[in-house]
């Protein structure tokens, strides 16, 4: 459950009925999150992931201008405290956060009090205690974030937790979605490789079908968890149906390191069953758009010649940073109510 | 909250006279249209931008670069408001290097939005003059800033609320006085 606040959409947007229009939102309408953490996809309105995603169509600006910084989050402190490696999320959020003038401090767990013992709980009261005002939180244990939400004032932003959840990582596709095709609601999404393990897969699930996407999610039977249907998603284990007819494909990567535990039999047999190359790409729909979470292996998930030449790999990057300054600045505003 | 119309400032062809003349002063100010370029503050500021730009092409015969600036990443007051705006477009798709540019906006009130427009252009460049026209100002200033061009002086409570109206947001073209 995420925290509900008492804080109201209603902005200082006043509604005024005149006789000829009917009720209209004067200038000035605003609409804020409700929460004080962004946690998970699960449970969020179209609304608000709408409002998420208009919002980041305008900071996508900052970042092609000379000057790619504004004076937003000037003074908040936030800090990157990220359990498990990344590149990709954590250089992101810290662009985000500098691009909006706040002072970003990264913590890798592998340098830090962590690896003396400290626990998670204690480190973040520590980091808290130095005021800081967003907490970005990667973790392998499904619920940390949420764990230290409960008990932190400070906003935190989920960045990835086990197989739970990676909701800017939602959010960034979906934002690239609409930006090229225009639309999520009606669109056939597939996403294809190890769902089980896939917090990506996840938060995607939730948002695509929250905006009205249709998603079917395709991989070895292994790795398709038990009762997946629920979350709305349709289930095949055979990647060209999955693939025909689809607006977007969507990747996941297969996590070698599992490689040992049996999942599947082979990286060679699954590239032969559940790699996207040319030939399996043109069953989908000739204007598809093939995503992937990164990092790729090349030549085991998705062939080189598709991930350099039709995806939008690198569109999904540059997206990341205007969503997560979206995300900072919708967190950041407002004189939300301690819970 | 019940709010209701307690005035009319301007009407359709009342707000049509002012920017005609604001759009004279402009050109009489600045000894032409040479170097000039237009920038309207999203939200009401924008078309009030477009039209003066049409008036002044009407009035020269040249054309004259309009662009639109969104300040909401420049405010001040993030912490303390409720929620925040969704952000609009700011498209300043021109040089503005050593122009003379005139801002736009509806109603002038604190000065809070100008402060916040102008260090958003200073991210833009470096005009070698930056105006302000707004077709209201109401007073109530917070910060030493004033308009240079002005298309109605009108005194209000600040618990009132001024709205501008225009045919291109959909309705009734007016300017009308708010309250409770």
């Amino acid at each position: 459950m995420r925290k509900q606040q008492t804080v109201g959409g209603e902005g200082n947007g006043w509604c005024l009925i005149t006789p000829n229009s009917g009720a209209i939102l004067l200038k000035g309408a605003a609409m804020a999150l409700k929460t004080k953490d962004l946690l998970a996809i699960k449970g969020m309105t179209a609304d608000e992931i709408k409002l998420i995603l208009d919002t980041a169509a305008t900071f996508k600006d900052v970042s092609e201008r000379d000057i790619k910084k504004v004076p937003t989050l000037r003074g908040k402190t936030i800090i990157n405290l990220f359990y498990e490696a990344s590149t990709r999320t954590r250089t992101s959020f810290e662009l985000a956060g500098k691009r909006l003038s706040a002072d970003v401090i990264n913590i890798s767990t592998s340098t830090s009090s962590v690896v003396k013992g400290e626990t998670l709980i204690d480190t973040a009261r520590n980091l808290e205690a130095m005021k800081c005002n967003i907490i970005i939180v990667r973790h392998s244990c499904s619920g940390a974030p949420e764990y230290l939400s409960k008990i932190l004032k400070s906003s935190v932003i989920n960045a990835g937790d086990g197989f739970h959840e990676h909701p800017t990582q939602a959010l960034l596709d979906m934002f690239t979605i609409r930006e090229k095709l225009g639309r999520l609601a009606g669109l056939t999404v597939a996403i294809v490789g190890d769902i089980a393990h896939s917090r990506v897969a996840r938060s995607n699930i939730h948002g695509l079908t929250a905006m009205g996407a249709k998603v079917r999610v395709c991989g070895p039977p292994t790795m398709i968890p038990p009762g997946i249907e629920c979350l709305g998603a349709e289930v095949t284990y055979d990647m060209d149906r999955a693939v025909e007819g689809a607006d977007v494909v969507m990747m996941l990567r297969l996590q070698l390191e599992r490689q040992a535990s049996g999942l599947f039999p082979g990286v060679r047999e699954y590239a032969r069953f559940y790699g996207l190359n040319t030939a399996r790409l043109a069953k989908a729909a000739g204007h598809a758009l093939v995503m992937h979470p990164g990092p790729m292996n090349r030549g085991v998930e998705i062939s080189s010649e598709v991930a350099d030449s039709t995806a939008v790999i690198l569109d999904q990057v540059t997206n990341g940073v205007a969503i997560r300054m979206a995300v900072m600045f919708l967190l950041s505003g407002g004189t939300k109510a301690e819970a | 909250m019940s709010i209701r119309e307690k005035a009319l400032i301007l009407d359709k062809t009342g707000i049509e006279r002012a920017l005609t003349r604001v759009a004279h002063e402009i050109l009489e100010k600045n000894k032409g249209a040479g170097d000039l370029v237009l920038v309207g503050i999203q939200r009401g500021g924008v078309h009030l931008s477009k039209r003066l730009a049409e008036k002044i092409r009407q009035i020269e015969k040249v054309d004259i670069p309009v662009g639109s600036l969104d300040i909401t990443m420049y405010r001040d007051d993030l912490a303390t408001r409720k929620s925040q705006p969704v952000p609009q477009t700011t498209d300043i798709s021109f040089d503005i290097q050593d122009k003379i540019m005139v801002l736009v906006d509806d109603v002038l009130f604190t000065g809070r939005t100008i402060r916040a427009a102008l260090n958003s252009i200073m991210d833009y460049g470096r005009p070698k003059r930056i105006q302000l026209a707004v077709l209201v100002d109401r007073g109530h200033r917070e910060l030493p800033i004033r308009a240079d061009y002005v298309g109605k002086n009108l005194p209000t409570a600040s618990r009132e609320k001024v709205e501008v109206m225009l045919v291109e947001d959909g309705g009734e073209e007016k300017v009308v006085i708010l309250g409770e």
